[in-house]
Formats: C-alpha cells, structure tokens, sequence
C-alpha cells in the first residue's frame, strides 16, 4: 500500500496572504515555511483567526499566496494554470470539510467516485476503488445509501473516503470532527492515521488537543505565524519516567 | 497513591513477597508508577505493625512471605467502597505557577501558557500513540494500561483546555482592561502583565 513518489509531498515556503489593500489590509499568514512528508501526520492548532484554515487552501489550491511558493509534490501550484490545478487536486490532493460537501443526490458510493470520474476513469473502475475506499473507512455496506439515509458520522466517513479514494498523496482536512460525538470523532482520526501510516501526507486543522495528539507533529500558529511545534517523542521510557513523577 | 492499600489489595489476592509485589504492582498499572523496592518494605513493615499483614516465613529461597489478616480485608473492602478523597486537591503545580504569575509584575503569561501547552501537547500524542499501540496488539493483560492511559490522556487533554480558558480569559481581561482605563492600585501590574497579550 506504500505511496510512490517524492518524499516531501508538501511545501509551503515563505508564505503569505493577505486580504484586502492599503490601511485595511489583514495579513492572515505571514512568512510560513512547513513541509509534510510522505507517511507525515501534520496537525495545526491555533485560537480563531490564527489562519488555520488559510493555511489549508492554500496547501490544496483552493486559494493563492500573496507572496512565497506551495509546492505540492515538487510542483509549483504558481505556475498551473486553473485546469491543470483543478486536475492536480482531483489526482493528489483529498479535502476534507466540515459541513461535508457531499452531493445529496448521489449514493455514498457515486460521491466518492465523482472525482475519478471528473478525472476521465470508468465508471466500472472509479466505483471498485470507491468501494475499497468505503472499505477503508469502514462503511463498505453503505454504498448505496443516499445522504439523507446516513448519520453525520456515516456522512463524514464518506467525506473521507472521498477525499482518500484513488490513492491521494496528500489528505486535507479542516475540523473533520467538528459535528461529530467523540467516538466517531475518533474514528475519523483513526482513518487519517492509517491513511499517513500508508504512506501518504496528511495535514488536519484541529481545535481539539485530543485530535491533534495523533499527529506526528503539532504547529501551532498565532497571528498567522507558526511560533512553535511539538514532535512526539516516541521513546516509552522517557513517558513512563514522565508519568511516573 | 496509596501504596498501603495498593499492596494490601494485591495481598488478598495470594501471599506474595516483596519484590513480587513491586513487580505486580507495576504489571497491572503499566509501570505508569514505578515503586521503589525500599517503599515496598518500608509499607510492609507498617502494615506488620497495624497488624494488616503477617509474616508466612521464608519461601525457601530466601524471601519473606507475607499474606494479608482478616483486618487486612476489611481495609482493602473499605478502599474499595469509599470514593477517593477529594476535599484535599492534589498539589497542581501548574495551576500554582499561573496563579502566581498573573498577579506578578512583569511576568509574560502568554509564554508560560504557551511553553505548558506545547509541552503538554507532546505528552497527549506520546500517550495516544502509547494508547494506539496497545490497543493494536492488545493481550488480557493491557485492560489495565488501557485503563491508565485513558485516564493519563482525559488528564492532559484537561490541562490543555485550562491553558486555552486561562489564555481566552487573560485576553477578555486585557481588552476589558483597555476600554476601561481603570486607575487603581491595581493598574500598574495589569499593565506589563498584559502588554504581551495579542490574538
């Protein structure tokens, strides 16, 4: 299940954005470098306003620095022209949303091959790997359910399926367990983790400590400058000592 | 942690010897919190004493046997039974820490709360993947270091939403502070204290 293809599957250098002009202007991020690598589980914390979610349209191409460079898989996102952009993020890059974006008029299993199909796959082929990514996020016998038939959490886990399916390098999402209880909460995060133990990029903006403690690396941003990190230390000695006082 | 009622609960399960005790003991926590063998003996002999324990002798091999006595039980069923006291809050260091450093002159709140959290973040994923690990490859034995990590885990989680309430409330009061310009005594430490405050 390993993912081919370069190590460092995310870059953002020296990035800013700013909305609006002159007096008014707001700088929502500021001078941001931070990569995530192939099998990385990034999490971003930061209070409201910090530019958590700025940060993530900008890693998926939904939205262009006002100066510095994205990279996503060694290629500059600058120099892509709309479509090519649009093509990139169908092929490499999954979003997950919040308020789930799915399409009410489609099953579970038509959401989640929409991309591939947009993309020029069969039909035949886009719906096998939309089952074996419902598979993956545990709802496989869901596949012909309509929106209004599932529970928010059933609802999410399609969002993620969608946002895995066709092998994605790189997975985004911001505040996935936003309207969910704690349980399904932690079964999205489970699904991101295995998707970075699998080899790809993942990056989640997270609120919640108890999310952002599966991730590899936690950013936390401020004022939309990252002021620290906080890697895990992976050495059980050194947590038992710590939990022992 | 009650040592005392820890060995006694492990006694009434079979006579056992010291260091079989520490041993247990740290099997059935995780070695969340290792025992010192001193601490093990230290505790034996006082519960000797409250006649709790009594000496079954030597096993062969040199090592004192002891078993648990009849009031023993009864201790071990009332530590059970009893809810663990809470009108003595254990020492909160961290909660100390701020609430001498807000009412400090001078003293950059925002750092401390923000060094706190990116430790206390560091923990929670340690424990996650601690918990994570366990859980993949989980035996009869590691219910209750599951058990433990929950709980080490419901504990930092807690500690990080605190940080969060401390920072929004240092920001409620700076701005608060700000519109109101009030000229009390109490100004002159609001001021350094709050300079740092941005969002």
């Amino acid at each position: 299940m390993s993912v081919q293809g370069p190590q460092q599957v995310l870059e953002l250098a020296a990035v800013g954005r700013t909305f609006g002009e002159g007096a008014t202007a707001v700088a929502a991020l500021r001078d941001v470098d931070l990569t995530v690598s192939a099998g990385e589980f990034v999490a971003v914390m930061g209070p409201s306003g910090s530019g958590k979610s700025s940060l993530l349209a900008l890693a998926g191409g939904l939205d262009r620095p006002s100066s510095g460079a994205v990279y996503v898989e060694s290629t500059p996102l600058a120099g892509l022209g709309l479509n090519e952009l649009a093509r990139l993020r169908r092929r490499a890059v999954g979003y997950v949303f919040q308020d789930f974006n799915l399409v009410p008029t489609l099953t579970a299993a038509e959401n989640v091959a929409l991309p591939l199909e947009l993309d020029g796959t069969s039909t035949r082929k886009a719906h096998r790997q939309a089952a074996d990514a419902l598979r993956q996020v545990g709802i496989p016998e869901l596949a012909d359910r309509f929106m209004d038939q599932m529970s928010g959490g059933q609802q999410q886990r399609v969002a993620i399926a969608r946002a895995i399916v066709g092998q994605r390098r790189l997975i985004l999402a911001d505040e996935p367990t936003g309207a969910l209880d704690s349980t399904t909460g932690q079964g999205v995060m489970e699904v991101l983790r295995a998707r970075a133990d699998a080899g790809a990029a993942v990056m989640l903006v997270t609120h919640e400590a108890r999310h952002a403690a599966w991730a590899d690396r936690v950013v936390f941003l401020r004022d939309g400058r990252i002021i620290d990190q906080a890697a895990a230390m992976h050495d059980p000695t050194m947590l038992l000592t710590q939990a022992g006082l | 942690m009650s040592i005392r009622h820890s060995l006694l609960a492990l006694l009434q399960d079979q006579p056992r010897y010291g260091y079989q005790l520490r041993v247990e003991f740290e099997n059935r926590t995780g070695a969340t919190w290792p025992l010192n063998i001193g601490q093990v003996y230290t505790t034996l002999d006082r519960l000797e004493r409250d006649a709790l324990v009594a000496k079954e002798g030597d096993d062969g091999e040199g090592h004192v046997v002891y078993s648990i006595t009849p009031a023993g039980k009864a201790e071990v069923r009332n530590w059970f039974a009893a809810p663990v006291e809470r009108n003595n809050p254990p020492r909160n260091e961290l909660a100390i820490k701020l609430a001498l450093a807000v009412t400090l002159p001078g003293v950059d709140v925002q750092a401390i709360i923000q060094a706190q959290r990116v430790a206390s973040i560091r923990a929670l994923q340690d424990y996650t993947k601690a918990r994570r690990d366990t859980a993949a490859n989980q035996r009869a034995a590691d219910t209750a270091w599951l058990l433990v990590l929950d709980s080490l885990i419901f504990q930092t989680e807690a500690e990080v939403r605190w940080l969060d309430l401390c920072e929004a409330r240092m920001v409620q009061q700076a701005q608060a502070a700000g519109a109101a310009r009030k000229a009390s005594n109490g100004a002159t430490e609001d001021a350094p204290l709050n300079a740092d405050i941005r969002r």
